[in-house]
């Protein structure tokens, strides 16, 4: 069961990285941000069941708080970014081109 | 037990597959719900039951929400990605990522002989530990969580 999880964790991060790299719409970037994340905590709570420390799930917790902080500021970001150059296409905001 | 979290891993990489490929976002929001609950499955396998409410709580119930408000918000024109820009740029990502998850199968592959303990780790020993060792990042984080929602009211107010 440990070697499934971990794979399964590092085959969300690269997933991750691949949604980064691929996606154009700043949303989907925070998707694939979220996946990343998720790998991290899935690590954190295997590693908890392993060494039956409370540590480690307590990291997944700040992983999840801060989480959901990044999430917030990003759609705040986002919606803000919408208003102001009617896009949220990663590559066409060039508000400080000449 | 193996066979569950066998099946739960398969539906968690299903899903997140379909989170980076699929062009239509709100159907990328979804199987990122369908992500997230597959590992909170995966945490109550694991013996870690509170951490699996707090990630259907927090993640489906509060960032997917949020997430699908703002797609819905920024528009139809934006929802769906143009299919010849995405491809042109996937086989390089695809190898980018492919090589980081060679290194990082590599370097855990150390780590796959630890077997579960008897015992998971208690919850009474979570909130003690969350409140004895970890005050100050635990402090740290409430006061994160003010100042976040404060800058996304003020970030996203129209003036």
């Amino acid at each position: 069961m440990t070697i499934i999880l971990l794979r399964l964790s590092a085959a969300l991060f690269s997933l991750g990285v691949y949604g980064i790299l691929t996606r154009r719409n700043a949303i989907g970037l925070l998707l694939a941000v979220e996946l990343m994340l998720n790998a991290a905590a899935l690590n954190f709570v295997l590693l908890s069941r392993t060494s039956g420390q409370a540590h480690a799930q307590i990291f997944a917790l700040f992983i999840i708080a801060l989480a959901a902080c990044e999430a917030v500021v990003g759609l705040a970001i986002i919606l803000s970014l919408f208003r102001c150059a009617k896009t949220v296409l990663a590559d066409q905001v060039n508000l400080l081109k000449g | 037990m193996t066979i569950a979290c066998l099946l739960f891993s398969a539906l968690v990489l299903i899903g997140a597959v379909w989170v980076v490929v699929l062009p239509n976002l709100f159907r990328a929001a979804l199987s990122l719900g369908l992500v997230l609950l597959g590992i909170a499955a995966l945490f109550i396998l694991l013996g870690a039951e509170f951490l699996a409410f707090v990630q259907i709580l927090v993640y489906v119930g509060a960032i997917l929400t949020l997430v699908m408000f703002a797609i819905m918000l920024t528009g139809k024109r934006a929802a769906t990605e143009t299919r010849h820009a995405a491809s042109r740029r996937s086989i390089p990502a695809l190898a980018a990522s492919l090589a980081l998850f060679i290194v990082l199968v590599r370097a855990t592959s150390p780590l796959r002989g630890l077997t579960a303990v008897e015992q998971p780790a208690l919850l009474s020993v979570i909130g003690q530990e969350l409140v004895q060792t970890f005050v100050l990042p635990f402090e740290v984080i409430s006061l994160l969580f003010v100042i976040a929602i404060v800058g996304a009211i003020v970030l996203a107010s129209s003036r």
